[in-house]
Order: C-alpha cells, then structure tokens, then sequence
C-alpha cells in the first residue's frame, strides 16, 4: 500500500461526490427526514421510538453506504477506469482502503447528522455516551461499504448490483434484532444472527439506550470492525488485474 | 541498450471458449507500429497481453526485458483502451491530475499532457459534456503522462476530425523519435501509411510485418488494403 495513492482515491471520490449535489443531499439529508417519520409514526404510542431509534441509527447509513458504494464500484468496472488503475502503480488495497476512506468520512457526516437530529430534536432517550453512538454508526456505515465493495465483484451490472441488497442486506435487518429480540428467535435463526455482523451493530446501539457502560458496546464494535476488515480484504481478492 | 521492447512468443488466448490469438510469435522494436486488421481479428486481445491486463493461456510475453504485467512495469506502459476510462464526472484536469497522482508525476506534466493532446481550452470542462473525439484524447493524455517508454493505444484516431489526426500521427512520432515505442492499432487501412512499420492481423495471425513500402512491394499492390487483400488470398485458409 501507498499513502498518496490511497488517498489520491479517497480525494477523487470525494470530489466526485461534491460534484453530485443530488446524491450529497440524499446521502446527508434522507436519514435525519426517516428518523423524524420513524418519531412521528410513534409519537402516540408510548416510549417505542426510544427503543428502536438507536436500532434504526445503525441501520440507514449500513443501507445507504452498500448502496452507494456497490454501485459506484461497479461502475469503475464496467467504465474501464479499474483496468486502467490496475495497470498503473495500484495497490488493490489502495483502491479498495481509498473508496472505504471517502464513505467512512461521508459516512461520519451523515451520523453526526442523523444522531444529532434524534438526540437533539426529537429527543431521543440516550444513557450511554452519544459520541460513542455516533462512532458505532460511522463504523456500521463503513461495514455497509465494505460489504458493498465485495459484492460489486459479483454483479456485472448496476441492476445486478442493486439486487443485492435484498439479498445481503434485508435478511441482516431481519435478524438482527430490530423485530424480535434475538434471544427469542428460534436457535437456528439465533445461531444465524450470531454471525450476521449488522446483529453487533444493533446489540452495541441498543445497549447504549440502556446503560452508560462502554465495555460491551467496544466489544461489539470490535466484532463489526472484524468484519469490515474481512469485507474489505475479500474485495482485495475479487479486483483481478488481468481479466477475460 | 536492448533493440526489442515487445517479444511475444507462443502466446495464445481462448475467450469465451473460442481461440482469438494461436502460438502468435511478435517482436516490436523502436518507433511506431500500426496493427492493422478488421474488428474482431485479435488486436485488442493482442494488446491487452502486452499490457498484461489479458489472461493468457499459454505462451510469454515480455516488455522491457520484464514479463508483461509485473509491478515494475506499471509506470513504464502509457495505455488507451476504447473505452474512454476516464472519470466523466470531472473536469479534464481533475482526471489528469487524479492519475498524476497515482503515478507519482507532477503538476507540470499534466498541464504537459493537456497541450499534446490539444485540450487546453476544454481543461476546466466536465469530461461528460466533451464529444468523443475529445474524450478519447482526455483518454490518451492518461496515457501521456509520466512519458512512458511504452505508449500502447487502442483505436485512438476513431471518429477524430482528419486534422486532428494528422496531428495525432505527428504527436506519436515525435514520442517514438523521443526514443520511446509506439503501439498503436487502427481498423482503418489509409492510416497505414503513417506507421514506420506495420502488423497486418487477420483472424488471430499476423499475416505480414514489415514497413508499409515492403508490404506493398511483396504483394505488387498500390495501397495497402488491396496488398491485404493479396496477402489474404494467397495465404491457405
């Protein structure tokens, strides 16, 4: 790896983001506007907002990073710019770091937004620190673009690429405690959410609702951590510098 | 100082379960050399191979004295796929500098590369809004940067103004008479004329190479589509 090649690409991103104003406003805008609908829909029914809001904090930017990120990646592919890259002094991890770099600073913008909004607008219940609520959700989001990164490998199109998100995404929600509490699950789907990673994502917000200690939430930050790191080094292996 | 910079030798490539290249042997030297053939024969596949972005089958290729692909060659190889690969989302410096960067060249050569390509008044506009023609140029200024001693160029005259590609012919031999190699491919036949020496490709062979005057003299023709054409009927099929 490189320290100016990877940040050549961490500045390049980003300075096509600055450019696409549209895509900016959804990234930094549409989770503070889900979470006011999310306070809205609750509004009457008691102190459930404060149970799922930290859930669903750790949640959209998880989504919106894989999105934006297996799609931009794919586009690299099929616009030739990734061969090009490859065939220059490249390191994969330069590339792949670079990308992951660019979101995760979007991706800690975009949380601040959202945590401050919940936090200080709709006053949302936190006992633990919001800073650290805030780090748990910049991680997440960077696991959504590592796992974005992975997958890009495997579609050929943007349409493809979009399709895995109910795929890899959908069933993480589903199980990762946000509907039925994970210790109620049958032990199948239990065991299964036990290696799910968005499930220590959740299990680090919601225990932050609850109680000012750190411990279990570094804990669980770790595990996502490892996991972003696998996603990104799986991606290593996926970029092919001589193809078909 | 070596004399080749390209040797091919054995090299074959099966894409999509079909054989595009066979045993192809190929030594490029010095100057600039056109490979020339119809859409579809092997050149890009050919190409590709000398970059070592292609996954070859069997056979070697080397470049430079080092085998195709490897690390030191990354900075050494300036190439242009048809593919426009570039950024369409910014400005023609904003690419140009991006790959400066990631070569480790400076500031001065992308304002360098700029003027070769003759893009100076477009430097500040979305690659996105520009025509092809300049977008394939923008591509080709890429490949100009850090003065590679191999420039490797896909097709890099389609559909350009005839002007602009005289211009273009006259930049790659000023680039090769600067002492660095010119690989350049073109499915059109009249820009054979330019090339110090030329590859005639045809189905995944080299059906001739040597200097256009020679090519044409061997088969008694007059231009060298029709001595293509010759060469292409006295060959077994």
């Amino acid at each position: 790896m490189n320290p100016r090649i990877t940040m050549a690409v961490t500045g390049r991103v980003l300075s096509q983001l600055r450019r696409d104003h549209r895509t900016l406003a959804m990234l930094l805008v549409l989770p503070c506007l889900l979470m006011t609908l999310l306070w809205w829909m609750y509004n009457d029914s008691g102190p459930i907002f404060d149970r799922i809001g930290p859930a669903l904090l750790a949640i959209f930017p998880f989504i919106v990073m894989f999105l934006v990120t297996s799609v931009t990646t794919l586009r690299e592919r099929s616009s030739g710019t990734l061969e090009r890259l490859l065939a220059m002094p490249m390191g994969k991890l330069d590339f792949l770091v670079g990308y992951a770099v660019a979101f995760g600073v979007v991706a800690a913008l975009q949380s601040v937004l959202a945590v401050g909004v919940s936090v200080g607008l709709l006053g949302l219940e936190i006992v633990g620190h919001v800073w650290l609520l805030t780090l748990v959700a910049v991680v997440d989001a960077t696991l959504g673009t590592a796992l974005g990164l992975f997958v890009s490998a495997f579609a050929r199109t943007e349409f493809q690429a979009v399709q895995f998100m109910p795929a890899i995404v959908v069933p993480q929600i589903l199980l990762c405690g946000l509907l039925v509490p994970r210790d109620s699950m049958p032990d199948v789907l239990g065991a299964i959410s036990d290696v799910l990673p968005l499930s220590y994502a959740v299990d680090a917000m919601t225990h932050l609702t609850v109680s000012s200690s750190a411990g279990e939430v570094w804990g669980d930050l770790v595990v996502v951590a490892a996991f972003v790191l696998a996603g990104l080094a799986l991606g290593a292996a996926t970029l092919r510098r001589r193809t078909a | 100082m070596m004399k080749s910079t390209v040797e091919v030798s054995g090299l074959t490539v099966v894409r999509g379960g079909r054989p595009v290249l066979t045993g192809l042997d190929l030594v490029i030297g010095k100057g600039v050399t056109g490979l020339l053939g119809p859409s579809g024969c092997g050149k890009s596949t050919l190409l590709r191979s000398i970059v070592g972005v292609q996954r070859v089958d069997s056979g070697t290729v080397s470049v430079l004295g080092e085998p195709a692909g490897s690390a030191p060659l990354r900075d050494r190889i300036g190439y242009v796929t048809q593919d426009s690969s570039v950024y369409l989302d910014l400005s023609v410096t904003e690419n140009l500098r991006f790959f400066a960067r990631v070569l480790g060249v400076g500031a001065d050569e992308v304002d360098r590369a700029v003027e070769a390509v003759d893009l100076t008044s477009h430097r500040d506009a979305l690659a996105g809004n520009l025509s092809g023609g300049q977008l394939s140029r923008v591509s080709l200024a890429v490949a100009l940067l850090g003065k590679p001693d191999l420039l490797v160029l896909d097709e890099p005259t389609v559909g350009l103004d005839p002007v602009l590609r005289r211009d273009l012919w006259e930049l790659f031999h000023r680039i090769a008479d600067a002492g660095a190699t010119v690989l350049v491919s073109s499915h059109v036949m009249d820009e054979a004329e330019r090339c110090d020496r030329l590859l005639l490709m045809r189905e995944g062979r080299i059906i001739a190479d040597d200097t256009p005057a020679a090519i044409k003299a061997a088969a008694g023709a007059d231009d060298i589509e029709t001595a293509f054409l010759a060469l292409v009927e006295a060959s077994p099929a």
